[in-house]
């Protein structure tokens, strides 16, 4: 790659809702208190787990569709300011407008604009995980304009004065009967006999949401895919909200992160595989909405691109990180982490929850601001083994800790042991020395911080009388 | 066959029973056992605790200290995955130490691996009489990808009862240092593992590895469930005269 002389040394970092207040492990705490979130949480994540993992068990060539969708993304990215011009050609040639945004405050400021020289004071939206992250709703309201959210989970969350919790479905953290108290305190219009028989609750959205798609005249949305070659956008979607969003209003908007991008049409064939299979466990998601730019007379008459930034080209430079942005949002990595499955989303503080928020919100704020989410994992790897894009989360998480800042303490002590670790014989005597167990009393209860986590739950077991090596040199 | 074996820090300091039931074991099945005194660690927890620095002189001691040996075995799944996946990523632009860590790399085996693809054994000839259940721990699963290994060794063993844990494949929770950092969470994770472990009925819990046995027995013995946690090795080199 080529570096072009007075190009800035980094890409500016991503600002957004990226990050939390709290660090992970005070913000999980509460979560884990919270017995009807780990109900839910668990029944959720059990159920969608149970239903990808059958529909992926019928594909006999899973694991060469991982390989191709990995390989066409890792090939994107190799080739993206190209691919990107390409894009922003085709889709201005189709009647299209494309616009820049290099972080959440310029494309807010970018969309802003847009509807406002519409003239309206409503807009519809399709669920977009982009337009989460640069915190849009916040900014429209801000300037007198209503955003309403056309996805089913997405509006129970915009009711409920609440934050999304999952990628796919930002509403997984509550059950139906929470569900019915939102809709009737805060949905307008809404019949107050509602139950909270689920067809009963979703036949109530979809009467708000039909008079609202039909009075609204700009929708902003995000996009699944891009394609290079042709200037064609994608969004794919389960309730058909995306379509009516897509198709009615006069001017749609829509928000992309540089990354969503592929080279070729022919590609779109591996992710519209891999994505409805491993997210929602369906063979194939119940609307996919193409469009290409502007056409006389069917469907918006205006359209606007907005290319958003905010951190990626940082991601992109780093060449373990990068894959993070492979990316495609389908949420099974989420479905199968152990951790996402105790904390749900809250804790992660960012949109972007679960193993992928662990690493790409780190990587698109800069870790040193985000530095509890890299270790906010054991490792365990079910997040890899499910990416349908093969992301090697594990790696990327042991990567971001190598470039966290440490707490002092802990620096000093893990040099001191690898000094230690590093000549045998003061290893050898500091193993007889270190009866751990009896600076901490009987069966190591009551550890000294922070080693007290530990001793709150468990044991730790008696020192044995003699290492293996000294009875090994016994024997 | 003459192996190495490389003990663990934490099977060396903590539970040398795993280490000595890996010595036993295979002289048992005929093999020489050598242990170089120059081992320490594999450095798995600087590199897992974001310390790469640190653990460079762990990664070089150990790729210096195996590398006259044909064949090296670990009694974990875990540290055999840090020395196969992230010794060579540590040794970085030092292609000589990242030649030397591939190589050393590519002779060392977790237990049941070196049991089934180097010696080609299923049945080692052990007595183990008690209901044992296996958790497959994830480094082992995962990172080495040993699959049933484990599982079709302990099917052979005499006397023994093996029941199928629910949820098997789900992390303990422990993690390193995550156990400490995230102990909240942690705790919750092991919280259901000992579920599962309780509902087999069974007496011992069995894994191919010390820390997530440690974990996984920390909380069993906190709770006074009177279920054992015991290592693989101990399981295999078990007899009717000489029991684990
Ligand atoms: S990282 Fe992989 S599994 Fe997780 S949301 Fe992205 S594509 Fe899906």
């Amino acid at each position: 790659m080529t570096t072009f002389l007075g190009m800035p040394a980094r890409a500016p970092r991503g600002v957004g809702h990226l990050r939390g207040d709290e660090p992970f492990p005070v913000a999980a705490r509460e979560a884990l208190a919270n017995a009807q979130l780990r109900r839910n949480l668990q029944h959720a994540t059990t159920t969608i787990r149970g239903k990808s993992g059958r529909v992926i068990a019928e594909l006999p060539d899973w694991q060469e569709l991982r390989a191709a969708g990995s390989a066409l993304k890792a090939y994107t990215m190799a080739n993206l300011p190209l691919l990107l011009e390409q894009l922003e050609e085709k889709v201005t040639a189709a009647g299209g407008v494309v616009h820049w945004a290099a972080d959440a405050n310029e494309a807010n400021r970018i969309v802003t604009d847009l509807v406002r020289q519409t003239g309206e004071r409503r807009v519809i939206k399709v669920k977009s995980m982009a337009t989460q992250e640069i915190g849009l709703n916040e900014a429209l309201e801000a300037a007198g304009i209503a955003p309403v959210e056309t996805d089913l989970a997405e509006l129970i969350v915009q009711l409920g004065d609440d934050k999304p919790s999952h990628i796919l479905v930002p509403a997984i953290h509550r059950n139906r009967s929470e569900i019915r108290e939102i809709f009737l305190r805060a949905m307008p219009g809404v019949d107050p006999s509602l139950t909270d028989n689920p067809p009963e609750l979703a036949g109530a959205a979809r009467k708000y949401l039909r008079e609202t798609f039909l009075s609204t005249r700009v929708a902003v949305s995000g996009a699944n895919f891009a394609v290079a070659e042709t200037g064609t956008l994608a969004v794919v979607e389960s309730e058909g909200n995306g379509r009516m969003c897509l198709t009615l209003p006069e001017t749609l908007i829509t928000v992309m992160g540089i990354e969503k991008l592929v080279p070729a049409w022919s590609d779109l064939e591996v992710f519209l595989q891999l994505l409805p299979r491993a997210s929602t466990g369906e063979r194939m998601n119940p609307y996919t909405s193409m469009w290409h730019g502007v056409t006389p007379g069917d469907g918006p008459q205006s359209f606007h691109l907005v290319l958003l930034d905010n951190g990626r080209s940082a991601v992109l430079a780093d060449e373990v990180g990068r894959q993070a942005l492979h990316c495609i949002r389908c949420s099974a990595c989420l479905n199968v982490c152990p951790v996402y499955e105790r904390t749900g989303g809250h804790a992660y503080g960012s949109v972007y929850p679960g193993p992928i928020g662990a690493v790409l919100s780190p990587q698109l704020t800069g870790v040193a601001d985000n530095a509890s989410l890299p270790y906010a994992s054991s490792l365990c790897g079910a997040c890899f083994d499910a990416c349908p894009v093969q992301i090697d989360i594990p790696s990327i998480l042991v990567h971001l800790r190598n470039q966290a800042p440490h707490p002092r303490t802990e620096a000093a002590v893990m040099a001191a042991a690898a000094y230690m670790m590093d000549r045998p014989k003061l290893y050898a005597s500091a193993q007889r020395a270190a009866k751990l167990a009896r600076i901490a009393g009987r069966r190591g209860r009551g550890l000294p911080p922070p080693l007290n986590g530990w001793s709150a739950s468990r044991d730790l077991p008696a020192p044995p009388k003699e290492t293996f090596r000294d009875w090994w040199r016994g024997r | 066959m003459r192996i190495a074996l490389f003990a663990t820090c934490l099977a060396d300091t903590m539970f040398p029973a795993a280490a000595k039931a890996t010595v036993l074991l295979l002289e048992r099945l005929g093999h020489e056992v050598v242990f170089p005194a120059e081992q320490t660690c594999c450095g798995q927890m600087h590199i897992n605790t974001g310390y790469q620095k640190d653990a460079l002189p762990l990664v070089e001691r150990y790729a210096r200290t195996f590398d006259p040996y044909e064949v090296i075995v670990a009694p974990s799944g875990s540290c055999v995955g840090s020395v196969r996946h992230q010794h060579a990523m540590v040794a970085g632009r030092n292609a000589r130490l990242a030649a030397r860590a591939t190589s050393v790399a590519s002779r060392t085996f977790e237990l049941s691996e070196l049991l089934i693809d180097v010696l080609g054994v299923e049945d080692v000839g052990a007595y183990f009489p008690h209901r044992v259940t296996y958790h497959p721990t994830c480094h082992s699963l995962r990172v080495l990808r040993v699959g049933d290994k484990p599982l079709r060794l302990l099917r052979h063993v005499r006397g023994l009862d093996l029941v199928e844990l629910p949820a098997a494949e789900q992390c303990c929770g422990f993690g390193g240092t995550f156990s400490v950092k995230n102990a909240d969470t942690s705790t919750a994770m092991l919280a259901d593992k000992m579920r599962h472990v309780l509902d087999t009925g069974a007496d011992v819990c069995t894994a191919g590895d010390a820390s997530c046995l440690m974990h996984i027995g920390g909380g069993l013995s906190r709770l006074r469930t009177g279920v054992r946690t015991v290592h693989l090795a101990e399981i295999l080199a078990s007899t009717e005269g000489r029991a684990a």
